[in-house]
Formats: C-alpha cells, sequence, structure tokens
C-alpha cells in the first residue's frame, strides 16, 4: 500500500517520493513541496482535514484530497 | 522637479511587505482599486535623500508569477507591460529572513524578467534569534543584485534601501536561472519565432491566463513556426521550473546563510498546541466571535447614540437658527440626518476591523482558515467567511466590507451575497413591536413564546444566509481553479502603526466610497416624504385646523401638529406611493400606511417603526402608544383587526428575507465595484421575501 502525507500522525515525519504533477497544485510545489524534502505533520483539524505540515521549512495547511496525492516515505 | 521614480514593492505574502510600505510612504498613500476589478490598489509617495522622489506601488502578494487569483494576475499583468504607466523603474522584492528560501523563488522570477530588482529581506532583527547569518556580499553577487538587510518594525535599514532605489541604474539586469534548459527545443523555436521579445516574459505569456498590454496572443497561437504544447506539458514544463529555480537557491543558500537550529526558540508550535487544537482551539476562536460580537454590538452602541444625539441637536439647532424654508428644511431635515446616517456606522466599521486587522497581522487568521475550512467549504464559503456572517447579526456593512481579506473571489461575492440575510441589529425595533403585537406572552414548553420567536428568526436569517451560499456555490461557475494552499505564518506582535492605518483606511473608504449613495438616496427619500402634489399637502395646517375648529373641540397644540404631520405623510410622494402598492401588498395582509413604512424602511429597517408612528400621529418614542394605534388598526379589505397573527408572521418573515437597507446595497456597489450584484441582490432577496410572506399570510388567516 502507498505511503501518503495523510498517512502521517502527528510529530511524524516523512520524504516526498516522485509525485505527477498533474493534480497536485502548482502552488504546493513552489511553497516548497518537492520530491527529496522532508514533510512533518505537526496538526490536524478534526476528520484529519484539512491538515498542517512543515514541508522543507514552509509552514501551509491543505486538504486531507491533496495530502492523499503526495506519497511518501517515512522516516524515523 | 526630476522625474519620479517608479518602484514596485513584491512580495509572498506575510513578509512584512506592507510594513516597508508604511515605513517608505508614511501616510502619503491612497487606496484605490484596479480599473474593472476589485483588488486592492496601494499607492504612495516616498521621499528619497537630494530632493528625489519615488512612486512606491504597493502590489498584492503573490507566491510567484504564475497567477492562480486576481491579486496575483495584477502582479503579472503590470511587470509584463512595459507601456503601463506604473511599469517600475526598479522593483523591490521584500523577503522574510525566515522563509528566504521560498521568498527567493519569487524573486529569480522577477529578475529574469530583466527588471533591476533589489531583494530586501525583512524582519532581519530576528536574525540572531533565530540563529540564522548571512554572508550579505556573497549573497548579492551570486543573485547578482543588491541586497538590503531591513526591519520595518524597528525602522531598521529603510534609509539604506532607499538609497539603493536612487541607484537602481546601476544594479544589473542579467537573469539568475536560465529557464530555457527546462525544454531547450521548445525555446529554441520560441527564439526564433519571436526574435524581438524576452524569452522569459514570451514564457509566461504562454503559461498564464492574463491580458498581456503588447504582446498579442492570438500571434502567438496562429504562428505556426513551433509546436504549442498541451496544458498539461506546460504543466510539467512550470513544475521543472520550479524545481532548477530551487536547485539554483539551494546551492545559493548553502554557500550563504547559515543557521543554528539550537537557536531557535519555538513560540510557534506551544502556540499552535492550544490555538489549533481540536477542541481548545475552538473554544478561543468562539471566545474571539463573542468578544467581536460585544464590540460591535454593545461598546460601538456608546459612540452611536452620541452620533445620533449630536447630529439631532446639530439639526434642531439649524432649524432655530436659519429662517425657515425649504433650503433649511433641507439642510436640517434632509442633508444632516443623511450625513449622520452615515457618520453611525464608523464606530462599528472601526472596532471591527480594529478585531480584524490584529488577527490579520497577528497570523491567527490563518489559524481560523484551518479550523473552519471543512465546515465552510460545504457552502462554497472560506474559512474567513465567518467573520464577517457572525459580524452580520450586529451590521451588514461592516461585514461586508471584513470580506476583503477572502483572497478568492468566488468564495468572497458569496459571502457578499448572503450576508445581508443575517439578523442585523437595525431588525431587532421592527421585529420586537410586530412580536409584541401578535405573538402571545405566554409560555410554550417552559419558554416563553415571544423570545421563541425572535430566537427563530435569528436562526431563520442564518440558516437562509448558509442555504443561498450553498445554492449560489452550485449555480456560479469559476474560471479560475480552486486550489486550498493557506500559509501558517509565524505568531507577531501586531505593528500599531500597521493597524491604525488600516483601520482609518477601511473607515474612509466606507464614508467616501458608499457614503456618497447612501446620502444621495437619504435625500431622494427625504424629498418625497417631505413634499406631495396638489393642495391637500400644501394646506395641510389649514385642513386639520379647521377640521378641529368646525367640531370645537379643545385640543392642545402638540396633537394637533402631530395630527398635522401625519396628514402631510399621507399625502406626500412616498404616501401616495404607499397607497399606490396596496394592491400589491394587500395579499400580504398589509394597508397602505404599511406600505408607506415599508418603502421608508428602505433607508434603514428600523425607520419602520418611526414612519408608522407618523402615520399614527403619535410621538415616535411612545412604543406603548404605536402599540395601541396598531393594535386597533382595522384591515381596510378583510375587516377585523390589521394586525393579526397571520399579517404579523407574513410582517416578520417580509423583514427577515427583505434587502430593505439602501445602505447594504451601497457597500456591495463599492466592494463588487458593480452595480450588477446590489440589484440583483435587490430584486432576488425582496421577491423572495415577497414570496414566503404571501405564502405565510394566505396560509394563516
Amino acid at each position: 500500500m502507498k505511503v501518503t502525507v495523510a498517512n502521517l500522525k502527528r510529530g511524524q515525519r516523512g520524504i516526498i517520493k516522485e509525485f505527477s504533477a498533474e493534480h497536485v497544485p502548482l502552488k504546493l510545489l513552489e511553497m516548497g513541496c518537492l520530491p527529496g524534502n522532508e514533510v512533518e505533520m505537526v496538526q490536524t483539524a478534526p476528520f484529519q482535514d484539512p491538515m498542517y505540515l512543515n514541508i522543507n521549512g514552509s509552514h501551509l495547511a491543505i486538504r486531507k484530497e491533496t495530502a492523499l496525492l503526495i506519497e511518501i516515505e517515512l522516516i524515523g | 522637479m526630476g522625474k519620479q521614480i517608479n518602484v514596485a514593492l513584491i512580495g509572498n505574502p506575510n513578509t512584512g511587505k506592507t510594513s516597508v510600505f508604511n515605513q517608505l510612504t508614511g501616510l502619503n498613500q491612497k487606496v484605490g482599486n484596479y480599473p474593472g476589478i476589485t483588488v486592492e490598489k496601494k499607492e504612495g509617495i516616498c521621499k528619497l535623500p537630494r530632493g528625489l522622489k519615488a512612486h512606491i506601488l504597493d502590489l498584492p502578494g503573490t507566491y510567484s508569477l504564475n497567477a492562480s487569483s486576481f491579486d496575483e494576475n495584477v502582479v503579472i499583468e503590470l511587470l509584463l507591460n512595459k507601456n503601463d504607466k506604473d511599469y517600475p523603474d526598479v522593483a523591490v522584492v521584500v523577503s522574510d529572513v525566515e522563509n528566504l528560501k521560498r521568498n527567493l523563488l519569487l524573486f529569480t522570477q522577477i529578475k529574469d524578467l530583466g527588471i533591476p530588482t533589489i531583494l530586501a529581506i525583512n524582519m532581519a532583527d530576528r536574525m540572531e534569534r533565530r540563529g540564522i547569518s548571512l554572508d550579505v556580499e556573497l549573497l548579492e553577487e551570486r543573485l547578482k543584485t543588491k541586497v538590503a538587510l531591513v526591519s520595518a518594525r524597528k525602522r531598521m535599514g529603510i534609509d539604506y534601501l532607499k538609497e539603493l532605489i536612487i541607484n537602481y541604474r546601476h544594479i544589473p539586469i542579467e537573469p539568475c536561472v536560465n529557464a530555457s534548459v527546462i525544454d531547450p527545443e521548445y525555446f529554441g523555436n520560441l527564439r526564433k519565432a519571436f526574435p524581438n521579445q524576452s524569452l522569459y516574459k514570451l514564457w509566461l505569456v504562454i503559461t498564464q491566463d492574463v491580458n498581456f498590454g503588447n504582446i498579442n496572443r492570438a500571434e502567438l497561437n496562429t504562428n505556426t513556426s513551433f509546436n504549442t504544447k498541451s496544458t498539461s506539458d506546460l504543466k510539467r514544463l512550470q513544475q521543472k521550473e520550479t524545481i532548477i529555480r530551487y536547485q539554483f537557491i539551494n546551492g545559493v543558500l548553502k554557500e550563504t546563510m547559515s543557521v543554528d537550529k539550537n537557536a531557535a526558540t519555538d513560540l510557534r508550535s506551544r502556540l499552535d498546541r492550544i490555538l489549533t487544537h481540536k477542541v481548545w482551539g475552538y473554544v478561543i476562536f468562539f471566545g474571539i466571535l463573542l468578544l467581536i460580537f460585544q464590540a460591535i454590538y454593545s461598546w460601538s452602541s456608546v459612540p452611536m447614540d452620541w452620533i445620533d444625539a449630536t447630529f439631532a441637536s446639530l439639526s434642531e439647532i439649524t432649524k432655530e437658527t436659519f429662517p425657515s424654508g425649504p433650503f433649511t428644511s433641507l439642510i436640517a431635515e434632509g442633508i444632516i440626518p443623511g450625513l449622520g446616517g452615515i457618520v453611525i456606522f464608523i464606530p462599528q466599521i472601526a472596532f471591527l476591523f480594529l478585531f480584524i486587522s490584529i488577527l490579520e497581522e497577528s497570523g491567527y487568521m490563518s489559524r481560523v482558515v484551518f479550523l473552519m475550512d471543512r465546515i465552510m467549504r460545504r457552502f462554497g464559503l472560506s474559512g474567513k467567511s465567518v467573520v464577517p456572517l457572525v459580524s452580520g447579526t450586529a451590521c451588514a456593512i461592516p461585514a461586508v466590507m471584513a470580506t476583503r481579506n477572502i483572497e478568492n473571489w468566488k468564495e468572497r461575492l458569496i459571502t457578499i451575497l448572503v450576508v445581508p440575510f443575517t439578523t442585523c441589529s437595525a431588525r431587532l425595533p421592527v421585529y420586537l413591536i410586530i412580536i409584541a403585537l401578535v405573538i402571545p406572552d405566554k409560555s410554550f414548553l417552559g419558554f416563553n413564546m415571544q423570545g421563541l420567536t425572535l430566537m427563530i428568526l435569528y436562526l431563520l436569517g442564518f440558516g437562509m444566509a448558509i442555504f443561498s451560499a450553498w445554492l449560489l456555490h452550485k449555480i456560479m461557475k469559476s474560471n479560475l481553479k480552486s486550489y486550498f494552499v493557506i500559509e501558517m505564518p509565524n505568531y507577531k506582535v501586531p505593528m500599531v502603526k500597521n493597524v491604525a492605518i488600516n483601520v482609518v483606511e477601511k473607515t474612509k473608504s466606507f464614508v467616501f466610497g458608499a457614503g456618497k449613495i447612501i446620502l444621495a438616496i437619504s435625500i431622494i427619500l427625504w424629498v418625497l416624504a417631505s413634499y406631495g402634489p396638489g393642495d391637500d399637502f400644501e394646506n395641510a395646517e389649514e385642513i386639520v385646523t379647521s377640521k378641529y375648529t368646525e367640531t370645537e373641540q379643545q385640543v392642545n397644540h402638540d396633537e394637533i401638529e402631530e395630527e398635522v404631520a401625519s396628514f402631510k405623510l399621507k399625502n406626500s410622494y412616498i404616501g401616495i406611493m404607499g397607497k399606490g402598492i396596496e394592491p400589491v401588498v394587500a395579499p400580504l395582509g398589509y394597508d397602505w400606511k404599511i406600505g408607506i413604512a415599508i418603502i421608508s424602511s428602505f433607508a434603514a429597517r428600523e425607520v419602520f417603526v418611526g414612519t408608522l408612528a407618523t402615520i399614527y400621529s403619535v410621538g415616535s418614542d411612545e412604543e406603548e402608544t404605536i402599540k395601541n394605534r396598531m393594535a386597533a388598526e382595522i384591515n381596510p379589505i378583510l375587516g377585523g383587526p390589521l394586525f393579526t397573527f397571520a399579517s404579523g408572521v407574513s410582517l416578520l418573515l417580509f423583514y427577515a428575507f427583505a434587502m430593505q437597507c439602501m445602505s447594504t446595497l451601497a457597500i456591495v456597489k463599492k466592494e463588487t465595484n458593480t452595480w450588477k450584484w446590489p440589484v440583483l441582490q435587490l430584486i432576488i432577496m425582496s421577491a423572495f421575501a415577497y414570496v414566503v410572506a404571501l405564502i405565510a399570510f394566505q396560509v394563516l388567516k
């Protein structure tokens, strides 16, 4: 099963793998969500949506539907 | 006087760009709109050393030159159009020292357009605390520009920045990143097809959906010497471009910046643990909402009562000082109350924007969006729509203005359109008097029925707002792709200067923008109520007095005066209009007197009660008397009392839904920059109110 950002628990971290840019907003890439960068789950709202992340030093919130598109490799 | 230097301030949101702007221009600034759209245009004049001046344009915050909102389009349209009068001689990219990496993405894009670009690194006073050290000289060399370390908060580095602006001609304009490496063949063909255009500009024209002054898109599409690409290919290339830009930036920062992680004291994570918490986050947010509500509902009433009294006595003084005549009464009864009707909103607007600016400046507003997004998005609203919707319960005017900080235009428009459904405080006097009249003062399941009715009316207003938002969300198409990526900025102590300027600007824009319309309509309504055709209006006094002398009744002076006022109003233009619409309002259970009150309460809903008082010729302060007079009214068509349960409920529902407020229409016109939306609001809301009231009366009677 593929692991995505949506699988992260609070405080957990992962490394972003290659993903298809087709559906991921360009905005997210510009904010530093690029393959090889580290992502940490800071906080989730009720029902895990939206999700508050720290991607490569950028703090941002995205919806779960977007988080499901970003594959990662868990660390730690 | 020499030529002014055109300066464009560009930067990511939350970098303190506006603080830098405020420091450069002081109060020498004006806020307007870009023509045709509702994006705020902030510009100002900055005095430079040696008698020079710069025209500073504060462009909307953007993360890159790939636009996804009207705000961001503005930035690109300006930077691609050399003929624009605001086209910058020099661009200042404002960045935040803690997010330098991300901020440099935008910097490299602007630099590649061939505009002299200064890098201003803001919040430099925090560097030490964050353990950040920068090799500025090397950074300047690698980015081929000049760098200014500034702190708008501490007024540090601003003079040096001014010095750099004066010497903008010495800044190299060579690009940092060669974007054409992402697809050499494609860019090669582009070069051949348009040898005279900047390659990077062409690339932006191809990928962005904006208007481009001097570059013709049609020409691009018809030129067959290179193949146009599919949208997904273009997107893939944009992604590639972003990656190579970050590679360049990472390389530069590795050499020039070092961060000592141990020095970072993490206030953010400690605050976020509480403020975005699943339970405490909401508790705190609702506490803040309650405070805002308290301020605009209760605290504002003190200055508002004072304004009310001041304008009333001003009007009295005018009447007493100047000889009576049409001109004096125009001033005393038309213009002064009209101005009062504008000034009265200032306390609520100022309070609301005081809170909103503090919430925005501190970084808390992003947390509100985070908390509320899931609930609000179902109705096509933004997490930020909560603040306007709640403030609408006090007054729709500041609430509509408060939608300005919703970035997505569709979400913002929907919020503006539905806010007037929420039960504002002006509906309260109307509700209270009708409820007292037609709803029995009895208990129902332990609750007072009158109180219950009032609560139902509040819920009805809020429910209707949410429902119509959902409906509009389904109907309206948005041509801009919707996405949700919200930056969660660092917490900051709000700067007093920024908050103060914001409150003053918002208040000014209300007084001078919507104020004109409100004044014009109130004068028209006054004319309609104070003049009438024919002899009956002219001779009101004699007619009323003679009626009393004929019957030799003993009456006091006040009673006659009230009777005259009532007689005049009935025979004024508004009175005639009220009688004219009687056939239209009769199916709702109203008579022509209520018709008059409905027309004149278009000025503001609470005028309803005052108008009825004048028609029934009772002093408007005696609520009990008005109530008794209303209770005694007879329905001219059906017979029996006019105010029954059926007609009362019908009237309550009419006021719950109808767009009975010219000031709201004026502010919606101001905020949407077109008459289309307020006119639609007026027609649809009033038609809906009419139908609901009609059904209620016909079913209940």
